[in-house]
């Protein structure tokens, strides 16, 4: 049976197309950052804003909120798009991505925006940070979002032994599985199948999931938070650079925005094409 | 002020580390928040007086440092303060990034303990001393550094540590090391004491020596020595290297125009270099540094290694010498 309605998940493919358009001007303004993973994960930031997580953008102090901890901190401008459609701060603002002063720094940083829980960038700390919050308060739920190149770094395999270790129910690990990072294709970089596999052995429950499909991610975000003795990780297939099926699924994306007349053309007439689609 | 039997043969010695693990279980009677998080070094840190008392606000980690700095800016997220213990080359040496964005960049009130740090870890030899930890940790915004001189002042800077908001570095010694302090010193972060006056507060000094840790007992002796020879030394007693106490030295510098500093670290980027990017600045003298010259430790007794790599008090009264020479 599905959780949820046609008509809403109608709704959700335009919020995301609207959120899409917003980091792809937020690129162009820019002129430098990333583009494939703040667009292929634009559907699952959504489904978590529009839907899944408790939060007040008029008190991002509030205690009781659920706490949304992204650790592959390159891919913010699909946070701060989201959080802007969400109501934290004016739409407008997201032009200043990158900028000098802006609160919108190239990486995520606390300093700036208060609202954010954590500072990130360097890979591979954001689940360690996220792994002690949730021993430090098990009533809570923290909603840790990684990178799958990220994978590589060491620390994240500490941070999941002690997770799996401390029985920690109240931890949602989404992993971008977007199959790319800046050298190449993951697997041709270091590769990590089978991804599953390891995670289950690090005692975590695994769901793996269409991360395009809101469907499933309300599904499995649900499910992990229905699994109390053990963490919970959802590994979120993506297409790198979503949305624009000239850039999709190619690495050279990664790190890049469309800076050609030509590359801005085509970015703005597939994410206009998909809202004629969606109307 | 200090320990009257300082200069006795049979002083009291015990190891500054051990000042730490009683002060984590005041600081945790103190205050619930206060939780401890070690990898693997649980007894040897000390932090096992913390676990054995507070074993619900005890997390050990395994040999993980990296998550160890990262997982306690989590916890510091939520409310507690976390603190975190290794070997000093371990953390802040292995996790040095991890405490620069995690901790310090995200401006969590983690309290770093660092044991070990120094050549006199002895026999294990140079994979093990950590002698650029006060280089590293310094260097970061916020970071408090504080280098305590003996067990007491250990136990007292873990206390006060846990009542601020600041991401802390505290560096411990392992051997033992003579009781310099009474529970009757003062101590306050930030805050220089002088703990030798050769003038006896008549007239001016001919040296200050600055000295911070375990090496603080050696700097006084040799000011008790050249006391009796009839040159005048004043001991500053540096525990918190970061934020410097610069009135202290300011009025160390103007009184004797003659500096020696004394560091169990090498001399690049430790207490000496931070003495004297505030004189060069503000109050330039010949300044002396005694410190480990960009070279690696070894094996062999925390004596004979201090010696060799020029911490002796031999080399201690040379470094006095060469720097009223250079007035």
């Amino acid at each position: 049976m599905s959780p949820i309605s046609p008509e809403k998940i109608h709704e959700f493919k335009k919020k995301a197309n609207d959120i899409r358009k917003t980091i792809i001007e937020m690129l162009i303004e820019a002129k430098s950052g990333h583009t494939a993973g703040p667009l292929d994960m634009t559907d699952i930031f959504t489904a978590l804003y529009f839907h899944l997580l408790k939060y007040d953008p008029k008190r991002p102090d509030w205690a009781e909120r659920d706490r949304l901890i992204l650790s592959n901190g390159h891919i913010c401008p699909v946070l701060y798009a989201t959080m802007a459609h969400a109501g934290y701060f004016p739409v407008e603002e997201t032009l200043t991505l990158r900028k000098f002063k802006s609160r919108l720094q190239g990486h995520p940083h606390r300093d700036f925006l208060p609202a954010l829980e954590t500072s990130s960038g360097p890979l591979g700390s954001g689940l360690s940070q996220a792994v002690g919050m949730a021993i430090a308060d098990r009533l809570k739920f923290f909603y840790c979002l990684t990178g799958d190149g990220e994978l590589d770094a060491g620390q994240n395999w500490e941070a999941m032994m002690l997770a799996g270790k401390n029985k920690l129910g109240n931890l949602i690990v989404i992993v971008d599985r977007n199959k790319i990072q800046i050298d190449g294709f993951t697997e041709d970089v270091m590769p990590l199948e089978p991804l599953k596999l390891k995670w289950e052995s690090f005692n975590f429950d695994v769901i793996e999931i269409d991360g395009h499909d809101f469907e499933q991610i309300i599904t499995a975000v649900n499910q992990a938070k229905s699994v109390l003795d053990k963490p919970s990780v959802i590994i979120a297939n993506t297409i790198a650079s979503k949305g624009i099926p000239e850039f999709e699924g190619k690495f050279e994306w990664h790190g890049k925005p469309p800076s050609t007349p030509e590359e801005i053309t085509t970015a703005r007439n597939a994410l206009n094409k998909i809202e004629e689609q969606l109307k | 002020m200090i320990n009257p039997n300082i200069f006795n043969n049979d002083v009291e010695q015990v190891p500054i580390r051990k000042g730490f693990g009683e002060g984590l279980v005041i600081a945790g009677d103190n205050d619930i928040r206060v939780v401890g998080l070690c990898a693997d070094l649980t007894d040897s840190t000390m932090m096992s007086l913390f676990a054995k008392k507070y074993s619900h606000r005890f997390v050990e980690m395994g040999v993980a440092e990296q998550n160890l700095a990262s997982v306690a800016s989590g916890m510091a997220a939520m409310g507690k303060i976390p603190f975190i213990t290794s070997y000093a080359m371990f953390s802040p040496g292995r996790n040095w990034e991890q405490i620069r964005t995690t901790i310090c960049y995200n401006n969590r009130p983690v309290k770093i303990a660092g044991s070990h740090a120094g050549v006199s870890v002895g026999p294990d030899g140079g994979t093990h001393q950590a002698i650029e930890d006060i280089a590293i940790t310094r260097v970061i915004p916020r970071m408090v550094v504080i280098s305590p001189c003996d067990a007491i002042e250990a136990r007292k800077a873990t206390i006060a540590s846990a009542k601020t908001d600041s991401p802390t570095y505290i560096r411990l010694a392992r051997e033992k090391t003579p009781i310099i302090t009474t529970n009757a010193t003062s101590f306050e972060i930030g805050k220089a004491q002088v703990f030798f006056d050769g003038a006896e507060g008549k007239n001016k000094n001919d040296v200050g020596i600055i000295a911070t840790g375990a090496l603080v007992y050696r700097a006084l002796k040799v000011a008790q020595f050249y006391k009796e020879q009839g040159i005048k030394i004043k001991v500053l007693n540096l525990a918190t290297i970061k934020p410097l106490d610069e009135q202290a030295i300011l009025s160390l510098a103007q009184e004797t125009k003659a500096i020696v500093t004394v560091e169990e670290h090498q001399i690049a980027g430790g207490m000496g270099s931070a003495i004297s990017e505030y004189l060069a600045q503000h109050y330039p003298v010949p300044q002396e540094f005694i410190g480990v010259k960009d070279l690696f430790g070894q094996s062999g007794t925390p004596d004979e290694l201090l010696e060799y790599y020029g911490m002796g008090e031999s080399h201690i009264k040379m470094a006095v010498k060469r720097v009223i020479l250079r007035k």
